[in-house]
């Protein structure tokens, strides 16, 4: 081999600061940006709007659809927030080139990836808090109360890490934002509408539920729901309880699989 | 931050590089005995070879560029210049050949290594909802003494646009955010992949200069390119590239026997427009000078021009 005299006397900056640079990089990129502030955080709230207004029945125990419809609402809006806007945002990098170029700078991989968990972190708590205070002040849905808060965060928290990685997997399947899109959009309607998020999910029909409790959508729309609903209304459940291990632990094992997908497939630069 | 600011301080000019005094070498085309790699030259090259599917697009080519040199290298499209440059940049693996940049292999690439390499990509650097100072700063934030993001927007000629978002720059100007990007970290060496595609006239121009104080601070500079005046006013040598092999690496007044072609004088001699092929354009002037009482009408003595013995050069390999 050849003697090398390549410098060690090259200094880096500090880890700390490059993650908050690119933090605030990504915050900016999503808010100031009109379409996805229109689809990730207005949507929701409009089908919120529109549900709450139309679709409200008694389901049982004098509970109104819009109170079931609010967990369904925050967990299609977390999966917006995670899986969708990760898909399209890194597949857009990807063939625009912005990714090709940090990998060409000396800025840490990592810092890339804090940077996206800072905006899907950011857009998802502030989805939850415009989606609690409309479903609160227009249609009088009580906030959770006591240890629901607990199960509320944990669920909201490892279902956001579930399909932010699966979105940063979904990326690399795409050939730009668009066709991205194109490719996780209906995906997402679908699972909407078979996993409880626009019809409860009893009236699903039973060969839907199976497919929908393969993806991670259903366990965390059921999660919320155990937050959201009186515990009598456990007994419409499929199971006749909410299953709060099981909605942990599917959702912990598309942790994993998603964080392997992501390590296999993610690419810096267009094939 | 003004240890070595860019901004125009009346510095003299800097010595002749070493390898501008050699005249041309050949160091490139000749298929001379394997050398190990230089590991004090910026970048060292030996046999590389990169291929795409069965289309070999790099052929076996070596290549030395010195510390603080700005080398060029030129050649149609499809060449392999990107190619050579990106394997270069640990951007695309090579498929044969030893490559060292910094004295280390751009397949090994670490984050100190990178952060002494500027890379002005020839797709540029995406687009952003940011504003050109935003992204410079961005930019400055993964270098642990960076320039200041605001003089080198002024370097580029961007100051104006400092505050307008990055995607909705006019294409010369994304261009000139791309090298202001490449920069702001105080590259040791400097990739410049077709940096001045879109600029218009007076931009080049100010380019040009800030690549001179570049190169006063020592930053060794590689640089493709389509236009030959800005390989001739820039480069130190230039590299003609052609099929993915170096046909001739020479600076800019010798490339392809520049020096030593014959010049071409012409004058108007009877109302008529004469012209003569001579190895000794003085002797000739001069002896042309006692035929007419005065100046000789229409006097002109040329050499080839670069882009001459360029497209000759091309020719023959195509
Ligand atoms: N990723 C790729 N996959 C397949 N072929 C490629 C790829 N990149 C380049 N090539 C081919 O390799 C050859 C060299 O391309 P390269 O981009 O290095 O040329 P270049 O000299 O930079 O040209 P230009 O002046 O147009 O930028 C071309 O024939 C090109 O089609
Ligand atoms: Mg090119």
């Amino acid at each position: 081999m050849t003697t090398t005299t390549s410098r060690t006397d090259v200094v880096l900056p500090p880890l700390t600061r490059v993650y908050r640079s690119r933090a605030s990089v990504e915050l900016k990129e999503f808010f100031r940006q009109r379409e996805s502030v229109v689809f990730t955080l207005l949507f929701p709230v409009i089908l919120l709007g529109v549900f709450g207004a139309v679709l409200d029945y008694d389901i049982g125990a004098g509970v109104s659809f819009t109170q079931y419809f609010m967990a369904g609402i925050i967990a299609a809006g977390i999966l917006g927030a995670s899986l969708q806007n990760m898909a399209i945002s890194i597949a857009t990098e990807r063939s625009d080139g912005t990714l090709k170029h940090l990998a060409g700078t000396p800025m840490p991989k990592s810092a890339y990836f804090i940077g996206k968990v800072v905006q899907v972190l950011a857009v998802t708590v502030l989805i939850i808090v415009v989606l609690l205070a409309v479903g609160g002040l227009a249609y009088g849905v009580p906030l959770p109360s006591g240890s629901d808060w607990v199960t509320f965060a944990w669920v909201a928290a490892l279902g956001a890490a579930a399909c932010t990685l699966l979105g940063i997997a979904v990326s690399s399947l795409a050939r730009n934002g668009r066709s991205a899109s194109a490719m996780v959009t209906p995906i997402a309607l679908v699972l909407q509408f078979i996993s409880g998020v626009f019809f409860q999910f009893s009236q699903v029909p039973t060969w839907m539920q199976t497919i929908a409790s393969l993806f991670p959508l259903k366990w965390m729309a059921q999660g919320l729901r155990s937050v959201f609903l009186p515990d009598v209304l456990a007994a419409q459940e499929p199971a006749g309880s909410w299953e709060l291990d099981r909605v942990a632990l599917v959702l912990g094992l598309w942790c994993v699989a998603g964080l392997v997908l992501c390590v296999l497939t993610f690419r810096w630069q267009d094939r | 931050m003004q240890k070595d600011s860019l901004l125009p301080t009346g510095k003299g000019p800097r010595p002749p590089h070493p390898a501008q005094a050699q005249g041309g070498t050949r160091d490139g085309a000749a298929a001379g005995p394997w050398r190990e790699p230089d590991p004090d030259a910026a970048i060292s090259i030996r046999g590389l070879v990169k291929r795409y599917g069965t289309a070999t697009a790099v052929d076996g080519l070596d290549l030395d560029i010195h510390r603080g040199e700005i080398f060029a290298l030129l050649g149609p499209n499809g060449a392999g210049k990107t190619t050579t440059v990106e394997i270069c940049e640990g951007f695309r693996r090579r498929d044969g050949g030893e490559v060292r940049v910094l004295g280390t292999d751009p397949a090994e690439a670490s984050r100190r290594w990178k952060a002494q390499l500027g890379i002005v990509l020839q797709s540029g650097a995406g687009d952003s909802q940011l504003t050109c100072r935003e992204l410079v700063r961005a930019e400055a934030s993964y270098h642990a003494d960076p320039r200041d993001p605001d003089e080198v927007l002024e370097l580029v000629g961007l100051t104006e646009k400092a505050d307008a978002r990055g995607r909705l720059l006019s294409g010369g100007q994304r261009r000139r955010l791309d090298v202001a990007l490449g920069i702001v970290g105080r590259p040791t060496l400097l990739f410049l992949d077709e940096p001045t595609t879109g600029f218009d006239p007076e931009a080049r121009r100010q380019f040009w200069s800030l690549i001179r104080s570049l190169r006063d601070l020592g930053t060794t500079m590689l640089l493709t390119t389509h236009y030959l005046d800005e390989a001739e006013a820039l480069a130190d040598r230039v590299g003609v590239i052609a099929h993915g092999r170096l046909v001739e690496v020479a600076v800019p007044a010798a490339l392809g026997g520049r020096g030593q072609a014959p010049a071409v004088v012409s004058w108007t001699e009877d109302g008529v427009r004469r012209t003569a092929d001579t190895a000794t354009p003085t002797a000739f002037v001069r002896e042309l000078a006692t035929r007419f009482p005065g100046e000789v009408p229409d006097l002109a003595v040329a050499r080839p021009t670069l882009e001459d013995v360029y497209l000759r050069m091309i020719g023959h390999e195509q």
